[in-house]
């Protein structure tokens, strides 16, 4: 097995082993890139020789016996991490030329853990999006069928995994930003709780729903990167200091008696029959493995789009007003006083879904209009997180399709904004709870491309979710296909 | 028709905390532009604030002490808008559940009845940057951002419209500068800024229940002005609405060059700020424990202490008002009483010696060169009889200077009062004798010239003869000759 298709934990086996050493594997890795990336355009930004001086670092701790199982594991980043002195776009051209002094938190954690950076990848323009198509650094193709995109906005994370071009990457989710490209692309994608994962130096879309989690070939790897990112960080005052477990000794195999509840909000009838049949199957698996199925109902749910649309760009019309042309990012030419650089700088520097999301969250906050749209989605956001409580009272683990369909054609829906923010219903309610859901590799349509599993847990409830879908993937063999690219 | 003013205060106090309200960056003013800044001040991508708690303990201070109750469970909301100096295009403040609400300070104008002003709300918030303009080092043209100030804590302090004249409001404002620079949570200095205010005046005409349009003035940065804008835009309004005008609601500067209010935007362009919570903070919980603790720490206030001074130490209500006007005056004061020393005694020497030789050399208080111990050595040598109040203060001005105890100095320059008679008598008889000419002017009824001896004995004695002594003796001899 070449050292490309290994997961983390496989590829720490053989450097433990001394099978390969970090930097073979590394330069491996970076060859991939250079040869499959003009096809699937999964990296903004490759950095080669940081990647050549970290293995080369990996490999003289793995020789001291200083190693760990992230040691020597070659990386890649979504380009909203800020990376100290290396470029970082958040896939927008106002952020073009922004070289950060400084790193996240959770890039912080992986460095000291020896891994080793290939680069920065794609993303949609400041994580608004689900199809990687806002990016300012073109979009990002599926490698599973080049001519769909890859989902988003973590496009590039899930697309460099299944097209192996990194071992795991690192997302972010804020409607389903991990959980849906990694359905599309046929990986795992983890959505932590709110505030398990640190924020700080993770570029902001909308703060009360963005949370940090790992894209992996399998849950083994995701429950490893998990360990590795969470806890709390004094930096970030929403993080919480809630003990972080050994996720990887949560993973035993034994679903046994474990309850799944199935909402019946998301069984509906537009459902596309190739993504309801790997559901029906995967059910029929879970429950080969010893879990009850319960009907569940999580009644507020056909409003949480809406609310969600309403809550996240508020939030970012705010979180992006720092980007002015004033300290750093990009500046228009020739302007001719103060408002003429604030127009002309924000109105080239963003894209038009950004600029689109910034003036529904103006509008939703401005005075006479804060009550009607903004309270109120507030307010509907609590029945919602109050719908889950309620139905984790008599179940553990709620099951559901990540996306109604498989991989849309590119261009497909660019100019159809609502059904484009539709293809994240599944997804947006686990955000505005706050509370944990990944998505893991469940079947194929039958033009060939991957379908996800969403497994949505209590709230710091990661083992749970992370032992089903384990438990799952050890009966299956979705995760073992490989993208021919 | 006749006006009644209406007039409420919105101060901004900065506070006194060695780092700023959201980042561990330090507040000391003026260092090299953006020297103190970090990714959170400069509202880089991805940075994340982190509540200073010593805001938090400062806030509820200055809650406790203008007799607000404190917000068990306060929210911190963004005020958004566009400006180079608000690095974020937003400001942390508080907006809904600010952490204290409803309180009063009782103010006193001289001659009037003392009177209630309601504090409608305090709330905490970060500061701005600061723009520089032109000719800056490393600037060639056009404008810098310095973003030193930027994230340093402020509490904004927001009066209800209870003021109805200039001097009340300066009276609040004297008031309220005082608890915080006595609670030490701010240097009260409004020269730098760390004490500004923003007026908000009206005129209604007497006996109407029907508050008037207002304007609101901005940064207005001395009492003086504070009174002048005030008193400038009341007569402003009333030859307005004399001359059949209408008052906008519009904000307004101040310059105190000519003295006049003018206008810098209207009610048009006033902003839509789109308060909302702010994401990234906690609501920030506080218990009644935390809210005890504070109490019990807080320091007596000038009020109560002024009170005491008056009981205890038989004060008048000036004088306790003077020796209260900083609590370190106040603390030496009492440093000094501690010592077993007459109170009223040493409440003439710090009003009048101390105060004027502070003053004179700008120095505050707690520099002050003679220390309690030393000030009351120099009462026990007058109270004792061994130099006269008037060479006590030439003693003063010798410890001033050279900080040596009082007693040395009397030793060495030999100022030790003659109480002894004979000697005073000799010096009294060569007096008589070299001035024959007054002395029968004197006798002949001119009373006046008395003094005029008095001050040739004690010339002669260079100042160290016991003036009860002299004056017994001197009237003997005048009038016994």
């Amino acid at each position: 097995m070449d050292t490309l298709d290994q997961s983390i934990h496989g590829l720490h086996r053989k450097l433990k082993a001394k099978e390969v050493s970090s930097v073979e594997a590394t330069r491996a890795m970076l060859s991939r890139i250079e040869a499959v990336d003009p096809q699937i355009g999964s990296f903004i930004t490759v950095t080669p020789e940081q990647a050549l001086a970290d293995a080369a670092a990996a490999d003289r701790r793995i020789a001291a016996g200083r190693m760990d199982v992230l040691t020597g594991i070659p990386l890649a980043l979504k380009d909203i991490f800020l990376t100290e002195g290396i470029r970082t776009t958040c896939g927008s051209r106002i952020l073009s030329n922004f070289v950060p002094p400084y790193s996240a938190t959770s890039w912080e954690k992986l460095k000291e853990r020896g891994v080793v950076l290939l680069g920065k990848l794609n993303q949609d323009e400041f994580a608004m999006g689900s199809s990687n198509e806002s990016s300012a650094f073109g979009t990002v193709r599926n490698p599973w069928d080049t001519t769909r995109i890859p989902g988003g906005s973590s496009g590039g994370s899930a697309a460099a995994v299944a097209a192996r071009q990194a071992t795991a990457t690192l997302g972010t989710d804020t409607g389903g930003s991990i959980r849906q490209p990694a359905s599309h692309c046929g990986c795992v994608g983890l959505k932590p709780t709110y505030g398990r994962v640190s924020r700080y130096g993770v570029i902001a879309y909308a703060s009360s729903l963005d949370q940090v989690g790992p894209l992996t070939r399998d849950v083994t790897d995701s429950a490893i990167m998990l360990g590795a990112l969470a806890g709390h960080d004094p930096k970030d005052s929403t993080s919480v200091a809630t003990p972080v477990p050994d996720y990887t000794a949560a993973l035993t195999g034994d679903i046994k008696g474990l309850r799944i509840g199935l909402p019946r909000e998301y069984f509906i009838a537009g459902l596309d029959p190739d993504v309801q049949a790997s559901m029906d199957q995967a059910i029929q698996t879970c429950r080969s493995l010893g879990a009850e199925f319960v009907d569940i109902s999580l009644p507020h749910t056909d409003y949480a789009v809406a609310t969600y649309y309403l809550i996240a760009t508020a939030e970012a019309s705010s979180n992006l007003a720092r980007y002015d042309g004033v300290r750093f990012g990009y500046r228009a030419e020739g302007v001719t006083g103060l408002l003429d650089m604030y127009t002309k700088s924000r109105s080239h520097g963003f894209g038009a879904e950004v600029k689109r999301r910034i003036m529904l969250g103006t509008y939703a906050l401005s005075s006479g209009y804060y009550d009607a749209y903004y309270v109120k989605a507030q307010k509907v956001r609590t029945l919602i997180m109050q719908d889950f409580i309620r139905a984790f009272e008599g179940v553990d683990v709620i099951l559901t399709p990540v996306a109604p369909t498989p991989a849309f054609k590119i261009g497909e829906k660019v100019d159809d904004p609502l059904q484009m923010y539709l293809s994240d219903i599944f997804t947006i309610p686990v955000n505005l709870a706050g509370t944990c859901a990944l998505s893991v590799p469940a079947g194929f349509s039958s033009g060939g491309l991957p379908i996800g599993l969403q497994l949505i847990g209590k709230p710091f409830g990661e083992e749970t979710i992370l032992r089903a879908a384990h438990a799952f993937e050890q009966a299956t063999e979705w995760h073992t296909r490989k993208a021919v690219i | 028709m006749r006006f009644q003013p209406v007039i409420g205060l919105e101060v901004h106090v900065q506070l006194k905390t060695d780092s700023k309200i959201f980042c561990g960056c330090s507040t000391a003013f003026g260092s090299e532009p953006n020297s103190q800044t970090c990714p959170v001040c400069l509202g880089l991508p991805g940075a994340l604030p982190v509540l200073n708690k010593k805001v938090v303990e400062f806030a509820i201070q200055a809650g406790l002490s203008t007799n607000c109750s404190i917000t068990p469970r306060s929210i911190f909301a963004r005020k958004n808008y566009f400006y180079p100096d608000l690095p974020k295009g937003y400001q942390i403040s508080q907006f809904e559940d600010p952490i204290c609400q409803h309180g009063w300070l009782d103010i006193q104008v001289e001659g009037q009845e003392p009177k209630r002003i309601g504090i409608t709300r305090i709330h905490m918030e970060e500061d701005a940057g600061k723009l520089v303009h032109g000719d800056v080092s490393g600037l060639e043209e056009g404008s810098g951002v310095d973003l030193n100030r930027a994230c340093t804590p402020l509490l904004e302090v927001v009066s209800e419209p209870d003021l109805r004249s200039s001097d009340e409001a300066v009276a609040y404002l004297k008031q309220l500068h005082q608890i915080v620079t006595w609670l030490g949570i701010c240097d009260g200095n409004m020269e730098e800024g760390s004490f500004r205010c923003d007026a908000n005046v009206s005129v209604m005409p007497v006996g109407s229940g029907t508050l008037g349009t207002r304007a609101e003035i901005k940064n207005v940065n001395s009492f003086k002005f504070v009174k002048q804008a005030i008193e400038y835009e009341i007569q402003r309004q009333i030859a307005l609405i004399e001359d059949g005008g209408r008052v906008v609601q519009e904000t307004r500067l101040f310059d105190p060059n000519s003295g006049k209010t003018r206008s810098m935007r209207g009610k048009e362009e006033a902003h839509d700020y789109r308060y909302f919570p702010d994401p990234d903070l906690v609501p920030l919980v506080i218990d009644g424990a935390w809210i005890e603790r504070t109490r019990d720490e807080l320091p007596e206030l000038p009020e109560q202490r002024r009170q005491r001074f008056m009981n205890e130490f038989a004060l008048s209500a000036y004088d306790a008002d003077v020796l209260t006007a900083s609590r370190e005056l106040a603390g030496y004061f009492e440093s000094c009483v501690a010592l077993q020393a007459n109170a009223k005694a040493v409440s003439n020497w710090v009003m009048g010696e101390i105060t004027r030789a502070l003053n004179d050399t700008d120095t505050s208080i707690d520099r002050c060169p003679i220390s309690p111990r030393l000030l009351v050595d120099l009462l026990n040598l007058i109270e004792g009889g061994t130099i006269s109040g008037k060479i006590a203060k030439t003693v003063f001005d010798e410890m001033w200077k050279s900080g040596k105890e009082p007693a040395v100095i009397v030793e060495e320059q030999g100022l030790v009062q003659v109480s002894d008679s004979g000697a005073i008598e000799a010096i009294i008889d060569e007096i008589l004798t070299r001035e024959a000419g007054q002395v029968a002017e004197y006798r002949s009824g001119k009373d006046k010239l008395f003094g005029f001896f008095v001050g040739q004995v004690m010339k002669a004695s260079r100042g160290k003869a016991n003036p009860t002594v002299v004056n017994e003796l001197l009237l003997g001899k005048l009038k016994g000759y």
